[in-house]
């Protein structure tokens, strides 16, 4: 096994550019047509619904064009590996999983930050999730946190129930290219009731290149439930694009509460093209807390649908562009009911050239009335070569709500920088604490060690490309 | 010991090309108070913020030394390490970063010069301890420490502030640029008493007032007045209680070229002078 340190062309060196030689056990040929969806289904001794879904995903993703807006996709999808199977199964223990996997997981904290404060791990690399684990307390009461290909396989009506019945295949070309070629994911169901006080963690690692990794997550929060569900993904520099394509479907059911958070750090050639999508019932809350750094382009705008009344959706973002990068991300909030509120606040930075876009879309349909929705998003640019777009869209067709909007776009303050010099700071130090005080409001949702994590990312985009 | 010392030769600056300091001569000692008085528009604060280093305000000629190490070579930060410091009329906000914070690196750098970005902080402990002595002593709540920097700081929290900075950062020499303006009576002799016992003795003092509450706590050694970008006249503490009771009338006329320098400046650039003069 050897481990290499890579340096990436930007110069930015950090902890997750390292790649692992292993030697996987399956791997579909390049390239997308039948054959290889037929073969994925296949190899994971799929029911018949699921291939003949895939198969039907695929000529849905085939009849439908590239979108026309948000980032340029400059993707050869016939130049991608769409299935690897790096092991034999899944391992219980961390002992199981092959060495040089593990230590891929070592190097990332997975192990030790599992033993601090996680009721849950799941850790995917490439198309399969290599280790899961549950607290035993969790498991008693009937909670179900599996890899979304078992689930299928011990929890078939369930996840049939509800699987693509929020994000079904026809809703977009990503959507539909996951749907025929998923692998990997997670499925959580917690029962009516069930607080889990400590967060369940999936860490999805891309290892190859050109490699397209495709999870689905399924999560499925019953009436009066609790979760706090994250997940965390990074893959290693490599000099050709990989794709990222997830889908996410959530259901919050009655009372119950849900919150979903992720942390990025894709390397700079990655496509992130990732579909979220929750709905949420009678006085239930869903919480999508979103931050994205690295990736080539993201396009990505976690969705609330408030079907309910009493229901509750807030979606808090946070994207930094460095050289390169364009994050296209924002939110999606649907009022369909009465007395539901929601929020959205966006934070964007721009650094070295990056682009930033809020996109996002409040509606609030016929019969949505006393709907409450309030919009923040603020952009930070902190040189003259970077750049922030806001798309908002707003579509209102209740008489009597409430919706509200603020946007604003900064630079880094002269006055500021020259405040927090005055006082002995060097300009690298004012900037990073103007910066880290910028998305502060967001940060201070993270649970601590997240919390932590997320200011040493930034820390490390703002002194890897001092420009 | 040598008492430390800051001296400033035929300074001139420029702000967006347009000369405001027409050559200031100024020599102070650690330990001594020195008021900075004149009319609105005669370059009081843009002496400050040279002084501090403040990348708009361009030094065209002269020179500002610190026991004769040149400070125009530096850029603000290491101004503040090398002990000079200015509590700022209208300090901006800095949103989403803590005081506690902003203070614990701050003061983390000041007093360890050569800090390396990166290193060690001063032990959370320990300055917990100090920053709250001296927020007990300034009458400011605990909870000011866990406040955003200035954010929706009222004019008399903005103030003490300024001060609390000044208390932790120790300065050789510290610029007080109006500290006492936008105060009611309580507020300002809280504030001159603390400058005071802060201040007076153990560092330089460079008062810009236009009040006398301020200077009767602290009653300067010197006093200098500016007009026209120039310190027209120096005396003694007389001078500053003269100049509060009687205006700039005399100073005025008994120096008609400044006096019309100082009006060039305010007549015709009385937008840009004043957005100046309020950083």
């Amino acid at each position: 096994m050897t481990t290499d340190l890579l340096t990436d062309p930007i110069g930015e060196i950090n902890k997750y550019n390292f790649r692992t030689e292993t030697t996987p056990v399956f791997r579909a040929r390049k390239g997308l047509d039948a054959n290889i969806v037929s073969q994925i289904s296949e190899m994971k001794n799929e029911p018949e619904w699921m291939r003949d879904f895939r198969l039907r995903s695929l000529r849905i993703f085939e009849s439908k064009p590239m979108p026309h807006w948000g980032g340029n996709i400059g993707i050869d999808f016939q130049d991608i590996y769409y299935y690897l199977k790096p092991t034999d199964g899944q391992s219980r223990t961390w002992d199981d999983v092959p060495q040089e996997i593990k230590d891929t997981f070592d190097k990332l904290g997975i192990p030790e930050a599992e033993r601090k404060m996680l009721a849950g791990v799941k850790a995917q690399f490439e198309s399969e999730v290599v280790y899961g684990s549950l607290k035993d307390e969790l498991a008693s009461k009937g909670v179900i946190f599996l890899d979304t290909d078992s689930a299928v396989r011990d929890h078939p009506d369930l996840v049939r129930e509800y699987f693509s019945t929020i994000i079904p295949p026809e809703d977009n070309k990503f959507a539909a290219l996951n749907s025929a070629v998923w692998s990997g994911g997670s499925f959580i169901y917690i029962p009516k009731g069930v607080k889990i006080e400590f967060p369940l963690q999936a860490y999805f690692r891309i290892n190859a290149e050109n490699m397209g990794q495709f999870e689905r997550t399924l999560i499925i929060v019953d009436e009066g439930a609790e979760v706090h569900y994250v997940e965390g993904c990074t893959a290693p520099m490599y000099s050709s694009e990989s794709l990222h394509s997830a889908v996410v479907e959530i259901v919050v059911k009655r009372g119950g509460r849900c919150r979903y958070t992720t942390i990025q750090n894709w390397a700079n050639n990655i496509y992130n093209l990732v579909t979220k999508r929750a709905v949420a019932f009678r006085d239930a809350t869903m919480e999508w807390v979103d931050g994205n750094l690295g990736s080539r382009l993201t396009m990505k705008y976690p969705a609330v649908y408030l079907r309910e009344p009493g229901a509750r959706g807030e979606i808090l973002s946070i994207a930094f562009a460095g050289a390169g990068q364009h994050q296209d991300a924002g939110a999606k909030l649907v009022h369909c009911a009465p007395h539901t509120t929601g929020r959205i606040v966006s934070k964007s930075l721009s650094k070295n050239g990056g682009r930033s876009s809020y996109r996002g879309l409040v509606r609030v349909e016929k019969g949505a009335e006393h709907s409450k929705c309030n919009v923040v998003c603020d952009a930070l640019i902190l040189d003259p070569r970077s750049r922030s777009d806001t798309y908002p869209y707003i579509e209102i067709c209740e008489q009597n709500v409430s919706v509200g909007h603020e946007a604003s776009v900064s630079k880094i303050g002269e006055e500021q920088l020259f405040y927090l010099m005055s006082r002995g700071l060097t300009e690298p130090e004012a900037s990073t604490m103007i910066v880290n005080g910028f998305i502060e409001p967001l940060v201070k949702e993270l649970p601590m060690e997240y919390a932590v994590e997320m200011n040493r990312l930034i820390q490390l985009q703002m002194e890897g490309s001092v420009g | 010991m040598a008492t430390d010392l800051l001296t400033i030769t035929d300074l001139h600056v420029s702000v967006d090309d347009k000369p405001i300091l027409r050559g200031v001569n100024l020599r102070m000692q650690r330990g001594e108070t020195h008021a900075l008085m004149g009319p609105n528009g005669s370059g009081k604060s843009t002496l400050g913020l040279a002084l501090m280093g403040h990348p708009k305000y361009v030094v065209t000629q002269g020179a500002i030394e610190l026991n004769g190490v040149d400070l125009l070579a530096m850029e603000a930060d290491a101004r503040a390490r090398a002990g000079i410091f200015m509590a700022f009329q209208r300090p901006v906000a800095i949103p989403g970063v803590k005081m506690a914070d902003f203070l614990r690196h701050a003061t983390t750098n000041v007093r360890f010069p050569d800090r390396k970005e990166g290193e060690q902080l001063i032990p959370m402990k320990d300055f917990r301890k100090e920053l709250r002595a001296k927020m007990d002593h300034l009458r400011m709540d605990v909870e000011f420490a866990r406040r955003y920097v200035n954010d929706g700081f009222s004019g008399g929290e903005m103030k003490r502030a300024e001060i609390l900075q000044m208390a932790m950062l120790q300065p050789k020499f510290a610029i007080l640029d109006e500290t006492d303006s936008g105060l009611d009576a309580d507020a300002v002799r809280l504030a001159s008493e603390s400058i005071a016992e802060i201040g007076r003795n153990n560092m330089g003092l460079l008062i810009i007032t236009h009040h006398d509450k301020l200077l009767e706590h602290n009653p300067p050694d010197f006093t200098h007045v500016m007009l026209g970008g120039r310190i027209v006249e120096t005396g003694g503490v007389e001078l500053a209680a003269e100049l509060y009771s009687q205006g700039y009338d005399r100073i005025r006329r008994t120096y008609p070229e400044a006096e019309a320098e100082n009006r060039a400046m305010l007549d015709h650039d009385e937008p840009q002078l004043s957005a100046v003069e309020r950083e």
